[in-house]
């Protein structure tokens, strides 16, 4: 239901999670960010451009990462979001808690800016 | 004009229940970011269901009933034998202190309360019926 993929690009890592993620998946995208902080990124950027619906079981997983990255000062930022996407996001005013940016390069940007 | 879908409680069905919520409202000219707000509220009730009165036994069954309106107040039911989980009776801690805490959980009834314009439980033939209500202006 849920496809993850990681790679790196100029340092960061780059999370990208392709169809639905439900309460029967959202484990996949917690371990794939676990992973990520695991191994040692201080950048993590997560492509949401071919992610297709989340639901509250998803949002749970970026919630639950804000404080820890902020306490290690490693800027997680969701890029890509289709409109229907994003305003679940918004209905819960999850999105101004969360870094989300609208295209790869302005997320990277704000990665640099927030590493600084 | 009435739906209706029988689904065992599993969270793989969760795919099914939106795809059938979906196809049920496609002729009705509900606006998309409305049909994906309603689909997402039926689907975190009836995950709520599968895994707090079901324990996510895909025997236990839930029905799902949909009626369409003329009117464009569209109403959801969500039928099962389980113990009722009223999400009125809910406490919802603030965002922040979910943040603070790391918590995962604790966002789906907020989404649905958001969502819909009412939910109400009531009891029809010794089982449990939610019923959402949504008023929808067409686009």
């Amino acid at each position: 239901m849920v496809q993850i993929k990681r790679l790196q690009e100029e340092g960061a890592d780059i999370i990208s999670v392709i169809g639905e993620i439900d309460a029967s998946s959202s484990i996949e995208l917690d371990l794939a960010i676990a992973k990520s902080v695991g191994e040692g990124f201080r950048k993590i950027l997560v492509d949401c451009s071919a992610l297709e619906y989340i639901s509250s079981a998803g949002l749970g997983v970026f919630m639950s990462y804000i404080e820890e990255m902020k306490d290690k000062n490693i800027p997680l930022i969701l890029f890509g979001m289709k409109e229907k996407v994003a305003n679940t996001f918004h209905i819960l005013g999850l999105a101004d808690l969360l870094n989300i940016s609208a295209n790869k390069q302005d997320a990277k940007k704000l990665a640099d800016e927030l590493s600084v | 004009m009435n739906y209706q879908y029988n689904i065992g409680c599993s969270l793989a069905n969760l795919k099914g229940i939106r795809e059938f919520v979906r196809s049920s409202l496609k002729d009705q000219d509900v606006p998309e970011i409305e049909m994906s707000a309603i689909v997402l509220a039926l689907d975190e009730m009836c995950s709520n269901l599968m895994i707090h009165a079901h324990h996510c036994n895909p025997e236990h069954m839930l029905e799902l009933h949909i009626e369409i309106p003329r009117t464009g107040k569209f109403i959801f039911e969500i039928i099962d034998d389980g113990s009722v989980f009223d999400i009125n009776e809910f406490h919802q801690p603030e965002l922040d202190r979910l943040v603070n805490q790391k918590r995962k959980g604790g966002l789906g009834i907020r989404l649905v309360k958001a969502i819909m314009d009412d939910v109400e439980y009531l009891k029809r033939a010794n089982k449990n019926v939610c019923r959402l209500t949504k008023v929808v202006k067409p686009e």
